[in-house]
């Protein structure tokens, strides 16, 4: 927290640093001595994990990108000569693509988190704005990445993404043929891609600078809830979170390892083991697991532009989150209410990625002949998406409701205070 | 929560009268499911047989190469650690007489730099695998409209891997009575497809799709320099393991660093749980 340092510079030289530049204070501030809720569960881990997430994308990424080539007529077989000419480029490859998917798994669990514990409420509102700013470039970065390996579902991800624009009225097709540097999909698109791909992982990397100024100022939120009230309740970041971060990053690096080393194709689609051809259209277009929900909403409506307004909308819901929960009470644990209607969300959330990886006219029970309603047999996947697409809206309209009619549980004083009294009882 | 239900109710209902959108009576690909086949290389522990590699490497050349390219191949590949030529003499794969030997037969293109002339050389194990055909269109025109695919990275490309190129090489059958067989075509029931349309017997049309490849295996067709005995299934399930490590040849590498970085990660995380559980014993929370 700003204010009172307890950095003493012990060498001629760093009392020297300190008095021009004083960042060994900042780091001893920050990551140090900075005073921790004590109570943080390992759902608390996954922003250190992001962080690791990122380095390795990063580190990975500038080596792919010194032997990659931008090049519609090349860059399907550059990636193939990284698996199989450079020394351990299928490490670095495998690691990085599946680095995508490690990152968008923490990058959930570490939102889920934030919602079910309330962490977006004042005084972090900024902090929790900051953190959908990350995910927005995030997305981006991912998509454009994926598209640079140029294989079937590379080209025809972008043509279907890009499409999307052009269903703005009267600007769509302009802000299309802006993007795409041309009137389709091609070499020009390909090259920023590349740039673009590489330069938001520094932004990115920017933004968590201020994510993590914005969590030091008011400090972390915590399973209870209840804002700091004194030293007892808190303990150093180091070595109390930095061995536990540490932990939990190791645990986390084993799943990753195990997709990396043994399964490194599994997330992945063979499609994208043909070479691009604009000529020939893939039976199923389908993104990486990680934009199914959104997939899903986008198809379930049968108007583009409503279908596109209706995803980003779904995003944009998560920036207003502060304002649209009003309860004073943080955590979930002390609103069953809420908790219900969350722990729906996260399974509605799944089963929209599930819907997004089917076609939208596949049944859902296979032996079931259903009716159709409307445009579409009420037994498909088109009709689940959209029941899953009107909850996931109607999640942040019941959290605003229940801001006003729910009665939550009691909350504890502060968080040691239920710790001594469990203390004195045992 | 009601505005919003009603608003998308609204909007769906608006646009669909608006637009008058029917549901396309979807065509439905088939495919029948892939035959399961053993192989050496699954699983973590999984390895190549260099013996199977060599037979399968002798299919494609026999017979696959005469339409299918292998772009991203080059002949010293064939001798790379883990590869079907290698040998322990020859750690530098452009120096084994195996990959040197199978190079020596193709005659590729080149450009005299003497005198700027075209011309061709016989190749060296540096040179990419020689394509069947000089481009595309020469590949199209050869095989009655559809280019071969490449088979580099077959065994990645299509869901099922080798298993897949295994049914479809084991897979041809006799079209059933009242399908209508284009001419060129073959009908395979392990080939996605929608029969649909060139069925006219009764029921649901046969699983499966037209391929163009005519079957390519026959027993006996190419003779195993190890005395196996060349029937299909075994040169199909040599070929498609040959493609297997065709498609990775880094696979074997790949599991046994993953064996060295689980097992670390595994001790790494023993030894950081026993330092969080010591330096938060004085903690209540």
């Amino acid at each position: 927290m700003s204010g009172h340092s307890t950095y003493e510079p012990k060498t001629g030289f760093t009392r020297w640093l300190d008095a021009r530049l004083p960042i060994v204070r900042l780091a001893h501030d920050s990551f140090v001595d900075f005073p921790t809720p004590k109570n943080l569960n390992y759902w608390w881990t996954f922003g250190g994990i992001l962080a690791l997430c990122l380095g390795i994308q990063i580190v990975t990424g500038v080596v792919l990108a010194m032997h990659y080539v931008p090049n519609a007529n090349l860059a399907f077989n550059s990636v193939e000569h990284i698996m199989r000419d450079v020394n351990h480029g299928w490490m670095i490859r495998y690691i990085h693509a599946n680095g995508a998917s490690m990152f968008f798994l923490a990058v959930y669990i570490h939102m889920f988190r934030g919602i079910y514990y309330g962490s977006y409420k004042p005084p972090r509102e900024i902090l929790w704005i900051l953190g959908c700013i990350i995910y927005l470039l995030m997305m981006a970065t991912a998509f454009m990445g994926y598209v640079l390996p140029w294989g079937q579902m590379s080209y025809f991800g972008a043509v279907v993404i890009t499409n999307l624009m052009g269903a703005l009225p009267i600007v769509g097709k302009s802000i299309t043929t802006w993007l795409w540097g041309g009137f389709a999909v091609d070499n020009p698109t390909l090259n920023r891609f590349f740039s673009l791909h590489y330069l938001l992982p520094f932004m990115i990397a920017g933004v968590v600078v201020l994510h993590i100024w914005a969590l030091h100022v008011p400090g972390n939120n915590n399973p209870r809830g209840v804002e700091v009230k004194s030293k007892e309740d808190t303990v150093p970041f180091h070595p109390y979170y930095t061995v536990k971060d540490g932990f939990a990053m190791s645990v986390f690096l084993i799943l990753f390892a195990s997709f990396v080393f043994f399964m490194p194709d599994a997330l992945g689609h063979p499609d994208n083991y043909v070479p691009a051809n604009p000529l020939v259209t893939p039976a199923h277009i389908v993104p990486e697991w990680y934009f199914l929900p959104f997939y899903a909403i986008l198809r379930a409506v049968p108007d583009k532009l409503t279908g596109v307004l209706m995803m980003f909308g779904s995003i944009g819901l998560l920036f207003v989150l502060p304002w649209i929960d009003r309860s004073k009470v943080r955590s979930m644990r002390y609103r069953p209410t809420a908790r219900l209607f969350f722990l729906i969300f996260i399974v509605v959330c799944l089963l929209l990625g599930l819907c997004g990886s089917h076609e939208p006219d596949d049944k859902i029970f296979a032996n079931l002949a259903g009716f159709n309603l409307l445009d579409s047999n009420l037994n498909s996947y088109t009709w689940l998406s959209r029941f899953l697409a009107v909850y996931y809206y109607a999640f942040y309209a019941i959290l605003f409701l229940l801001s006003w009619i729910e009665k939550p549980l009691p909350v504890p004083e502060s968080i040691s205070a239920p710790v001594l009294k469990a203390g004195k009882k045992g | 929560m009601l505005r919003k239900t009603t608003f998308i109710a609204a909007s769906v209902g608006l646009v669909l009268a608006a637009m008058g959108l029917g549901a396309p009576a979807m065509a439905a690909t088939t495919q029948a499911e892939l035959k399961s086949v053993n192989w050496s290389f699954e699983g973590p522990f999984g390895k190549f047989n260099q013996e199977q590699l060599q037979r399968g490497y002798k299919v494609y050349h026999d017979v696959c190469s005469a339409c299918h390219s292998m772009n991203l191949l080059s002949y010293r590949n064939l001798a790379d650690k883990g590869g079907p030529f290698y040998s322990d003499k020859y750690p530098n794969p452009n120096e084994s007489p195996y990959a040197k030997a199978i190079a020596m037969d193709f005659m590729v293109p080149d450009i005299d730099t003497d005198t700027g002339d075209a011309i061709t050389r016989p190749a060296t194990p540096s040179d990419h695998f020689k394509a069947p055909f000089a481009n595309e269109y020469a590949a199209k025109a050869a095989n009655g409209g559809s280019a071969p695919p490449d088979l580099s990275l077959m065994a990645k490309a299509r869901e099922g891997g080798p298993r897949y190129i295994y049914s479809i090489l084991t897979g041809f059958a006799d079209a059933p009575a009242g399908l209508m067989v284009p001419p060129g075509k073959y009908y395979n029931p392990y080939f996605p497809g929608d029969l649909t349309s060139f069925w006219n017997g009764p029921g649901k049309a046969p699983t499966g799709g037209f391929i163009s490849m005519p079957p390519p295996l026959t027993p006996d067709r190419v003779t195993f320099d190890d005395g196996t005995k060349a029937t299909v299934a075994e040169e199909a399930w040599d070929v498609a393991a040959f493609l297997a490590w065709a498609a990775e040849p880094h696979q074997e590498e790949r599991k046994q660093t993953g064996f060295a970085v689980l097992i670390y990660l595994l001790l790494f995380s023993g030894v950081l749980y026993a330092s969080y559980r010591t330096i938060w014993r004085k903690i209540s929370h």
